[in-house]
């Protein structure tokens, strides 16, 4: 079998279907860690593997409407080689200053020469224009050392989504160095911030996990805060003050339209889905006492009250399997963190360290919980379920508001500037190593991570 | 409705009785004084900048009501109105009933050290504390509304003790 033939068999072994803001089908993800497993896993992050990632190669070069496909396979390499950069647990090579490979090479890897550069990790692949416009996007995996290949997949995607194949084959290719869950391939809501301030403008924004195609949904007019993306991504949860009075909507992304989550002359906030996307749990301040609720996501219904003291209740983060909340309460004096069941009974705090405990996140992994603490500096970090383990990840003036990866694995949060007000998303791993700045066009605060897309 | 304001009230009163001897909360450089408070409600009254005062506008409440009369300040994560914050809101209590056509709306502030969500609930509390004093010595409930803009509009700038102590306030702007 020539070369050719036996590649094109590989490309038709590749074979997936995909619609618009649809599924990207695949090969069976690789195994992942054990569900029950208790702890972290604890791989560390100091000590990064090489990987290198030359530009893919396009068989066929053609233009698209992303551009040509020999632009397209260089790209792709970009995009994986800076998702894998980013996670802090490899050092990448490429696409810049490797040498171009061949459409041969692909499934036949020249193992000395890259035992030579020397580096542990390779990363190939192809681009392919098909009859339709789209891409066919083939990912290698090869452990150089072993001199074998251990993960290929592929994906087929319209050309204006050709990042997601990019996220989607690092995120493969992640999954299987780490033993973690993916993540890349996933979005972020935040809030995009300008001006002065006192007279902060802040609008509602969406972006990749590595902050591309960033996209405003909001003018500014009225001051948006604290989105959370559905599910499904379908819609938004966040608080606008565009009548006057802070009133969470649900935003419809692709009708572009909103509506209240309840009708209430009580101000509502601190929007949050469940995880099956099928309740809203809020905050509502009835005469000035402020109580944790939830109300189902269609609309119809009545709210239920979760919470009942007379301190501020608020916030609230749901358990992974929908069976707990975890929210904030200054009941006894200060705020601290507390859990409940779903249905509001079994209260029960959970944070006995020094300084006030606020904003609570459940780990999507469920091991976990993310919080701010408050000790004159806000600083983000993580304690189990039951309060004990505690552990600060960062360190700085005011970092608040984690949100987690769809993995567990990452904790981003918004950090604020002392004096001038600016804020900045920085993300963190969950060691506390690997701290880093998201970019944005301006500032930007409050995010929140979707899960992983399909 | 009624039971949680006697609620409030009550733990108002446990709170008041807590935090009497605190420090003095007024700071010495206030702010400059706003022009139709830090909101502006009133911004485009049509006799603004005429240096004419319509009586019952915003701008005449302001100066009724004296420096920073308009505005109530708060301890650290705290809601009680003292003694002090009582004969701001009288002098309030008495401009709203010498204008009973007038509406108020009281906005609750917290400062930047506090996060998001429970600086909501604060300043809707601080709010409230306003409203529910003014309406404990006559002021009919049905005109005051309460809005929570928690750490989003300070009105003083700095990251500093002296700044937060001028955030954390409850500022009552007019309605005609």
């Amino acid at each position: 079998m020539s070369l050719f033939a036996r590649n094109r068999k590989l490309a038709s072994f590749l074979l997936f279907i995909l619609g618009t803001q649809a599924a990207i089908a695949q090969t069976p993800p690789p195994a992942a860690p054990a569900s029950d497993e208790p702890e972290l896993v604890e791989f560390d992050t100091s000590k990064t593997r090489s990987i290198a990632v030359p530009a893919l190669v396009a068989p066929a070069p053609a233009d698209t409407a992303a551009g040509n496909s020999v632009a397209l396979g260089r790209q792709i390499a970009e995009v994986i080689s800076s998702d894998l950069r980013a996670s802090g647990v490899f050092e990448t090579q490429g696409p810049n200053g490797l040498r171009a490979i061949t459409l041969p090479e692909v499934a036949t890897p020249q193992f000395d020469y890259w035992k030579s550069r020397p580096v542990e990790q390779l990363v190939q692949g192809f681009v392919r224009v098909g009859g339709d416009g789209n891409l066919t996007v083939g990912c290698y995996l090869y452990d150089v050392g072993f001199g074998n290949e251990t993960t290929r997949l592929g994906f087929n995607v319209p050309p204006r989504e050709w990042r997601r194949a990019a996220h989607k084959c690092a995120d493969a290719i992640y999954s299987r160095l780490t033993g973690e869950l993916p993540f890349f391939d996933s979005r972020i809501a935040y809030i995009a911030e300008s001006g002065p301030k006192n007279k902060r403008t802040k609008r509602l924004a969406i972006m990749d996990s590595d902050g591309a195609n960033h996209r405003f949904i909001t003018n500014g007019q009225s001051t948006a805060l604290t989105p959370r993306f559905s599910p499904n991504y379908k819609s938004i949860l966040y608080l606008s003050y565009v009548d006057g009075n802070p009133r969470i909507y649900v935003y419809d992304i692709d009708a572009g339209r909103q509506r209240l989550i309840t009708q209430s002359t009580s101000p509502t906030f601190a929007p949050r889905w469940s995880p099956d996307g099928k309740t809203i749990l809020y905050s509502m301040a009835v005469s000035g006492n402020t109580d944790v609720y939830k109300i189902a996501a269609t609309g119809n219904g009545t709210p239920v009250k979760l919470t009942s003291s007379p301190g501020i209740d608020v916030g609230g983060s749901f358990s992974p399997d929908g069976r707990q909340i975890v929210f904030e309460s200054d009941r006894s004096g200060s705020q601290q963190v507390y859990v409940m069941n779903a249905d509001g009974s079994n209260q029960r705090r959970i944070s006995f360290g020094s300084g006030r405990y606020a904003t609570p996140e459940w780990s999507p992994r469920a091991d976990l919980i993310a919080f701010t603490r408050i000790a004159g500096d806000f600083r983000v970090g993580t304690m189990r379920p039951d309060g004990s383990g505690e552990r600060l990840l960062t360190d700085s003036w005011q970092d608040e508001a984690p949100t987690w990866a769809p993995n567990g694995r990452v904790i981003q949060f918004f950090r604020t500037a002392k004096g001038s007000g600016k804020t900045s998303i920085w993300q963190v791993d969950l060691t506390g190593s690997n701290e880093r700045q998201l970019p944005t066009p301006v500032d930007g605060s409050d995010p929140a991570w979707g899960p992983v897309l399909p | 409705m009624k039971t949680n304001t006697i609620k409030i009230a009550a733990i108002l009163l446990v709170s008041t009785a807590l935090v009497a001897g605190c420090g003095k909360k007024k700071v010495e450089a206030l702010p400059p004084a706003a022009q139709g408070t830090d909101y502006g409600q009133n911004a485009t009254d049509p006799n603004a900048g005429t240096g004419q005062i319509i009586p019952g506008s915003q701008e005449d409440f302001l100066q009724q009501v004296g420096a920073f009369g308009d505005r109530i300040l708060f301890e650290t994560d705290r809601f009680n109105v003292d003694a002090e914050d009582q004969a701001v809101l009288q002098r309030q209590a008495q401009w709203l009933a010498q204008y009973p056509n007038t509406r108020a709306i009281v906005e609750g502030h917290a400062d930047e050290r506090g996060t998001r969500d429970y600086n909501l609930a604060l300043g809707e509390r601080r709010a409230n504390s306003a409203k529910n004093y003014l309406t404990s010595i006559g002021v009919d409930a049905s005109r005051i509304q309460t809005v929570s803009y928690g750490k989003e509009r300070p009105s003083a700038l700095g990251s500093d003790e002296q700044s937060w102590a001028q955030n954390r306030r409850a500022v009552t702007v007019t309605v005609r």
